[in-house]
């Protein structure tokens, strides 16, 4: 690839805003080497093996089942014939705006012993006791994998589409030209062009899940961010806890690094992607059986927990809690607007950076400015803590030196701690996203503006930006999802009378008082919702 | 270009400075213990004082977060939900000593420390919940191991800070050995794995999956006026444990300034507030604990559960076994 410009101030920028984004990472590697082996040990001999394998078990069935979902279903919709394709295109998406914690708390309720399935089963079959039946339990292993699988393959879904929605259609005619099937040819041709999408998705789907701590904690699960909860906060060394979160770093870092080196050398790019594209014929068994499943999806992901908590919110919510709701909803609101916006510009400045210049390191900045998304949320907090409060202390005794009263925590006790901290463990997500949008344009792209003379910036404005407009939206719009769903970091993070909606849902949940919040939950998928409608909507114009 | 540099710091300083002028009347607060309870203390406090109140809510990191602000935390006080989160705030020096004649005198000499730091503001006993279905029981904690419970007890994580400081007090009573023996036999005899909170229990034996469960006495009382849990409630007894012997486990919320606290001045009589015979009455009304002053009555309801024994056992005591319990916890593999 021969790389066009060479242009110092974005180069600087590009490697500072990197730096800016690893540095508590680093801070936390720092801590971990500190880490007493005697505790690592005790854990070790006692419950980190346990640990260990039911973190790789969960992350093996989440992917795998957000793989099964999300590929399958972004296959059906792009490739066949099935009806109400258009109302299905971004109805799968909807699972995207429901919290993990939001729909494993539903679930549970719903097929737990006391709930209405069991009870209604109960009665209908005269059972007395739970021994004279057998019924699935919700609260184990595959169960939280399922819940996670079910309200993160829209990832999956999303990228696959795009990819497939977009892919030169020569391609496929040639190979339809060869004399494959209209089905050949999409398992030879288009599903091995959509790997670099599927893998990205999934490498997020596997961070994400990761990192979850209120699931597997509803679930009673326990796996590795349950280790460092424990050795932070229970035996309160935060050494052995950064040395544990550095560990399951690394292990991310590995899986994500190797991916991508299996497919280095390979390259797809799409010349003409408005091409009309040929549809596999399904025979009618098949629609409904591939409708059926479509729709299970887009059910058990959304419209199900969505209709359990809107009548848990008839049931039990007054007008009175919708007014204290406005500013927590605003509150959230504010922060995932920044940090989508940040995210998604750090990644377009770091992506573009990578494609179009002339820096043998060009992929580093956008790599390592990713790594956040593994990191547990809570030790992503402490780390950020470890890293802006000295710097706050600087400008404190800075101020204090030049005879003027100290300001107090400006950054790390402020918004800019919550945003900062959202951006660095959404960045992965903007950057995955924004990546795969550039390597769909084609090179040849890159040359022509240069080759007529025109200048980096009109180059971008007029050719590069604009291409990427869908996928700009596409990332931010993942990213202010996230945030709105975030957790650990906001409650540990935010400054004086600071709630936001999923704070507030979350404290009611782990009091088992959800109806109580149900009004609160419903506006976090609804400020999710928002962006995914907008979207659609975009897209359709296009 | 250098000079240039240095006078836009300087500008930037002085605007830093200049933005951040300090209002006087206000306290800032960090607290583990829920809005919806302290709320209506500090909304009381405002309107007597002039004071503003400000809260952070948490869950967890607070004494991490304390001490990795430093002396230019905001934060003049800390409200905590059991012993052992006072105890690790003053073992990491995160708080000062009050001297107080108001505090001291209005709260009992066991639930105050020797050195000022933190002050008891509620107690509340870890009691033991059983299906009415069983009858009328007796029980002490140690019972929750005897075999003929197999399968029938229920409880959250052996990590909740309520259940650790339950486990401590057991080590200072039987030792390491009985206590780790103890923590096996227990979880041999649980229902399932330990799970949810304290109300699940509660929950989990109303649909027969156990018939004995731990949970903190003012639950009960919560459950009860929760539409949707008071099913849950009607079906069990609360039990204080170990009448006949050391009395119940109990443990604690309390309150410590914060080391470099900003407002001193106005946490203290915050602080003083909170003991005060209001403060603590709507403690006893809205959250059902018990207040920590003894001549403030505890709400109808609770005092319809009659009295009890608590265990003389010191919460400094309970608060030093802390790292022993976790470990305890982690050999018997209890959450697992």
């Amino acid at each position: 690839m021969i790389a066009l410009y060479n242009n110092k101030i974005w180069k600087l920028v590009s490697y500072v805003t990197a730096l800016v984004l690893i540095v508590p990472m680093l801070v936390m590697l720092l801590g971990g080497v500190s880490a007493s082996t005697q505790l690592f040990l005790h854990l070790w001999q006692t419950v980190l093996p346990t640990y260990l394998e039911n973190t790789l078990l969960l992350a093996f069935w989440v992917v795998l089942l957000a793989l099964l979902f999300g590929v399958l279903s972004a296959s059906i919709i792009t490739q066949t014939n099935i009806v109400c394709k258009h109302q299905l295109r971004w109805l799968l998406l909807l699972p995207l705006a429901m919290p993990a914690y939001l729909v494993a708390y539903l679930y549970t309720d719903l097929f737990d012993y006391a709930g209405p399935v069991q009870r209604n089963l109960r009665t209908w079959f005269d059972w007395q006791s739970a021994n004279e039946y057998w019924f699935f339990d919700i609260r184990t292993l595959p169960g939280a994998a399922l819940m996670l699988a079910l309200v993160l393959f829209p990832y999956i879904y999303m990228l696959t589409r795009g990819t497939f929605e977009q892919q030169d259609q020569n391609l496929i005619r040639a190979s339809r030209l060869l004399g494959l099937t209209a089905k050949q040819s999409f398992f030879k041709v288009a599903l091995p062009l959509a790997r670099p999408a599927i893998a990205v998705s999934a490498s997020l789907v596997l961070m994400e899940t990761l990192a979850d701590f209120a699931t597997v904690q509803y679930f009673a699960v326990n796996t590795l961010t349950t280790a460092i909860y424990d050795t932070w906060l229970g035996y309160g060394d935060l050494g052995a806890a950064n040395a544990l979160a550095s560990i399951l770093m690394l292990l991310i870092l590995f899986v994500v690094l190797a991916e991508q080196r299996s497919r280095t050398g390979l390259r797809h790019q799409s010349a003409r992607p408005n091409l009309k594209r040929e549809l596999i014929q399904l025979s009618f068994g098949q629609q409904i059986l591939a409708s059926l499943f479509c729709w299970s999806l887009v059910v058990f992901g959304f419209l199900l927990p969505i209709i359990l908590l809107i009548i848990m919110a008839v049931q039990y919510s007054d007008i009175t809690q919708l007014s204290a709701l406005v500013s927590t909803g605003i509150n959230s609101l504010k922060v995932s607007v920044f940090a989508a916006t940040i995210a998604v510009f750090i990644a377009l400045l770091l992506g573009l950076y990578q494609r179009l210049h002339a820096d043998k390191y060009r992929h580093l900045p956008l790599q390592i400015s990713g790594f956040g998304y593994a990191v547990p949320g809570t030790v992503l907090a402490m780390a950020m803590l470890s890293t802006l409060g000295p710097v706050d202390h600087w400008l404190n005794e800075a101020v204090e030196f030049l005879g003027f009263a100290a300001p107090g925590l400006m950054l790390s006790g402020s918004l800019f701690a919550v945003v900062f901290a959202l951006v660095v463990r959404f960045s992965a997500i903007a950057n995955g996203t924004i990546i795969s949008g550039i390597k769909q344009i084609p090179q040849s792209l890159d040359y022509a503006p240069a080759s007529l003379g025109v200048n980096l910036l009109g180059s971008l404005t007029k050719v590069h930006l604009p291409i990427l407009k869908p996928t700009i939206m596409m990332a931010w719009l993942l990213v202010f999802v996230e945030a709105m769903k975030e957790l650990p970091a906001v409650l540990l993070l935010r400054p004086f009378n600071f709630e936001t909606l999923s704070s507030q849902v979350y404290q009611l949940i782990s009091d088992e008082m959800l109806e109580q919040g149900a009004l609160g939950a419903i506006l976090i998928v609804l400020f999710g919702l928002l962006p995914i409608v907008l979207l659609n909507k975009h897209k359709e114009k296009v | 270009m250098l000079r240039k540099s240095f006078i836009s710091l300087f500008i930037a300083l002085f605007f830093i400075a200049a933005f951040s002028a300090k209002a006087n009347d206000i306290v800032n607060v960090y607290s583990y213990r829920q809005p919806f309870l302290v709320e209506p203390l500090f909304d009381k406090f405002t309107k007597q004082s002039g004071i503003k109140v400000n809260v952070v809510f948490a869950k967890k990191g607070m004494a991490e977060r304390l001490a990795r602000e430093g002396k230019y935390s905001p934060a003049d006080i800390l409200l905590t939900t059991d012993i052992s989160r006072l105890i690790e705030l003053r073992d990491k020096n995160l708080i000062q000593p009050v001297n107080s004649a108001v505090l001291s005198s209005a709260i009992p000499k066991q639930y105050q420390a020797q050195d000022n730091t933190w002050f008891a503001l509620t107690t509340r006993v870890r009691n033991i919940y059983s299906a009415k279905r069983l009858g009328k029981i007796d029980l002490n904690y140690e019972d929750l191991a005897d075999e003929k419970y197999k399968g029938r007890v229920c409880t959250r994580s052996g990590k909740h800070p309520y259940n650790v400081a339950l486990v401590a007090s057991m080590i200072s009573e039987h030792g390491e050995a009985y206590t780790l023996d103890w923590l096996k036999k227990v979880k041999s005899n649980l229902a399932r794995k330990p799970q949810g909170s304290d109300r699940g229990q509660v929950q989990a034996i109303h649909q027969k999956l156990c018939d004995i469960s731990l949970g903190n006495s003012y639950y009960f009382g919560k459950m009860l006026k929760d539409e949707k849990q008071k099913v849950w409630a009607d079906e069990v007894y609360i039990n204080f444990p170990n009448q006949k012997n050391r009395g119940a486990h109990i443990n604690i919320s309390g309150v410590a300034m914060a080391k470099y606290a900003p407002n001193a001045k106005n946490a203290q009589a915050l602080m003083e507030f909170l003991v005060s015979k209001p403060a603590q009455a709507l403690y006893a009304k809205t959250n059902m604990e018990y207040p920590v002053r003894e001549d403030v009555a505890v709400s109808e309801l609770v005092a319809s559960w009659g009295s009890y024994n608590a265990d003389a056992l010191a919460l400094e005591e309970i608060a030093k076994n802390r790292t022993t319990a976790l470990k305890l916890l982690d050999q018997a593999q209890f959450d697992l």
